[in-house]
């Protein structure tokens, strides 16, 4: 989602990520024993910056995400994202968020973009339910849903085996990327691994059993959960709704099909990854629209010879304007879907080198 | 840094008043050709203008484009377009990023093409991109933009220098051509190569394709293009050639820094394309 270059972990990012901790007072961390590379890094610049700045405020401004629960049924609440690419306005919290009351403790599903907002989400989830975490659910790899990871045990936090071999993969260049374009929200981030693998199968938390499906198509690995007490379904980033889908690891045709099996599933209330949750199938319907309506027109634009550039700039059905980000996310999807229409689409001409 | 001796200060200082009071005197002075002001004010603009055009005339002009995308995805493959398509007579098409470690990407000499080109190139900063075209009269067209990136693109590894048999499909080239409308030809092409900077993290010394030459029935020049590391691995082009309509195939020619030759013939049909 919103992030930048998912496949491709440049390692000159990680010196100008380096430069953020610069700013870091530690005064802010206390009580994390573990002295990991950046709080290192942190404590030796802010020596340094004692020593030569002294006058500089490293306690100005502190940046706060004001989460805003909405009630969706009965001990279930959702933090809606914002519609909008990741930024350092929004602090990358772009993607929703649910929150579980359940008679074992509060179930989370996603821990949103950065350290700080986990830790706001946890104090949520204890202030809404009056419980402790029970269990923290990922629906998958990409950044705006893991980041919060940090305020949770690793033990509690539940996924895919494809997305905690994903966040192995990627998780770096994921920061990374984070860090550039949602800067000083993601202070004192660090990717933590879920400790446990699940499958497709069901959890008891004493009133609510919910139900993980194991599905693919927006990445090489979605968890959709079903809440049996509620009928809640949530879709992960498998369903869009008004908010232009992402496709940097998207495989569109498995897409296609998860959509097609989400949308069997009977439920009272669908909630995808960005945007509004509703009964009905609007999102899975809209989605698929997007995914039809986008290799479509790349496609052509492959088969009309066009560059990268010129598909870039080609129209957009009538419909896509009232989806958010429509031009943003059609511009990456070119990206992403280009190079391998080149690599199976442009006959082979080379000549028998002498 | 060594200090210039005294006395050539005072001598410098003395001509640049005796230059400001002439300035003051009679400007505008139209015989005096004036460095434009760089409308992307960056800081290496007038030693890369130095470097790139000597001391020829320069205009910044609208008529050379230069597009990219609205954000980067990549910063090993940044697709850029290069559009002169709007000036009469143009020798040579170049493009180059002021911030980038090695600045210059490309060369084109559109000989019996339009003086456009679109490719994909490497990043290591946001940096201004810009693409300059000669015409007849000996003057640069200036155009570019500003680039916002990650870092990165020029030091990191080929994705090729992953795989055990990179060396297995070096040269390996795909390629379509469309007869347009207008009685032009695009040309697309792709071919394999890990275009090693020279600057990767894995110490692989520089390895790239340094030329490529487009060419039509019996030999007959159509473009030559000179690349440079930061054009992106497995370098995919499309160009816009002027070619007659007996031309049965366009020969392509790359030549890396290593001597790797790779000869390929891409069909030209007698297909309508839909392109504008």
């Amino acid at each position: 989602m919103g992030f930048f270059s998912p496949l491709f972990q440049p390692p000159g990012a990680k010196a100008k990520r380096n430069r953020f901790i610069e700013l870091v007072t530690t005064k802010n961390d206390p009580g994390h024993a573990a002295l990991t590379r950046r709080k290192a890094l942190a404590l030796m610049s802010t020596t340094a910056a004692a020593a030569f700045v002294p006058a500089f405020d490293l306690d100005a401004a502190p940046l706060q995400y004001t989460l805003k629960p909405q009630r969706l049924t009965d001990g279930i609440w959702m933090i809606p994202g914002a519609q909008e690419a990741i930024s350092q306005g929004n602090g990358g919290a772009i993607a929703n968020v649910i929150i579980f009351d359940t008679s074992a403790g509060a179930v989370i599903v996603d821990t949103g973009p950065s350290r700080r907002y986990g830790e706001a989400l946890a104090k949520l989830a204890r202030d809404l339910t009056g419980k402790n975490i029970a269990r923290v659910y990922l629906t998958h790899f990409h950044p705006d849903h893991v980041f919060g990871n940090q305020a949770f045990g690793a033990d509690q936090i539940a996924a895919p085996k494809g997305v905690i071999d994903g966040l192995k993969v990627m998780g770096e260049g994921f920061a990374d990327a984070m860090y550039r374009t949602a800067g000083d929200w993601m202070r004192g981030t660090e990717l933590v691994l879920p400790g446990k693998a699940i499958e497709t199968g069901v959890e008891d938390f004493g009133n609510r059993r919910i139900r993980s499906l194991t599905m693919r198509g927006h990445t090489s690995s979605d968890l959709v959960l079903f809440d049996e007490l509620s009928g809640v379904l949530i879709g992960g980033d498998l369903a869009f709704l008004d908010r232009a889908p992402t496709t940097p690891n998207a495989d569109i045709e498995r897409w296609r099909i998860s959509l097609a099996n989400l949308g069997g599933i009977p439920h009272r209330l669908l909630v995808p990854g960005h945007g509004p949750a509703e009964d009905g199938t609007r999102a899975i319907q809209q989605t698929r629209d997007w995914l039809v309506a986008i290799n479509e027109i790349i496609s052509k634009a492959f088969e009309r010879g066009l560059s990268m550039n010129e598909a870039m700039a080609e129209p957009l059905p009538k419909w896509t304007e009232k989806i958010a980000l429509a031009r943003y996310e059609y511009e990456r999807s070119v990206t992403h879907l280009f190079p391998k229409l080149e690599a199976d689409g442009l006959p082979r001409v080379d000549v028998e080198t002498p | 840094m060594q200090r210039p001796p005294h006395f050539l200060i005072k001598h410098i200082s003395r001509l640049s008043l005796f230059a400001l009071v002439t300035m003051m005197a009679c400007a505008p002075s139209p015989s005096q050709a004036e460095m434009p002001k760089d409308p992307l004010d960056s800081t290496m603009w007038e030693d890369l203008s130095k470097r790139f055009f000597g001391t020829a005339p320069i205009v910044f002009d609208d008529k050379v484009r230069v597009v990219v995308p609205s954000l980067v995805e990549n910063q090993a493959q940044v697709p850029v377009t290069a559009d002169a398509r709007a000036l009469r007579d143009v020798k040579k098409l170049i493009v180059f990023a002021d911030l980038n470690p090695i600045t210059h990407v490309l060369t084109l000499s559109p000989r019996k093409a339009k003086p456009y080109i679109s490719f994909r190139m490497k990043v290591e900063q946001a940096t201004p991109v810009r693409a300059a075209a000669l015409t007849g009269d000996g003057v640069w067209h200036v155009g570019g933009v500003f680039l916002d990136a990650a870092g990165g693109g020029c030091s990191a590894p080929a994705m090729a220098r992953k795989m055990a048999d990179w060396s297995e499909t070096v040269g390996q080239t795909q390629a379509k051509l469309w007869r347009e409308l207008d009685g032009s030809a695009r040309v697309r092409l792709k071919v394999r190569h890990p275009m090693d900077t020279g600057l990767a993290t894995d110490n692989t010394p520089a390895y790239f394709i340094e030329t490529l030459k487009v060419r039509g029935s019996e030999g007959k020049a159509l473009a030559d293009i000179e690349m440079f590391e930061p054009v992106s691995e497995d370098p995919t082009l499309t160009l816009m050639l002027r070619l007659p309509a007996s031309t049965i195939n366009v020969e392509l020619e790359a030549r890396d820094n290593n001597g790797g030759l790779f000869q390929s013939s891409v069909p030209a049909p007698w297909r309508q394309s839909q392109a504008q």
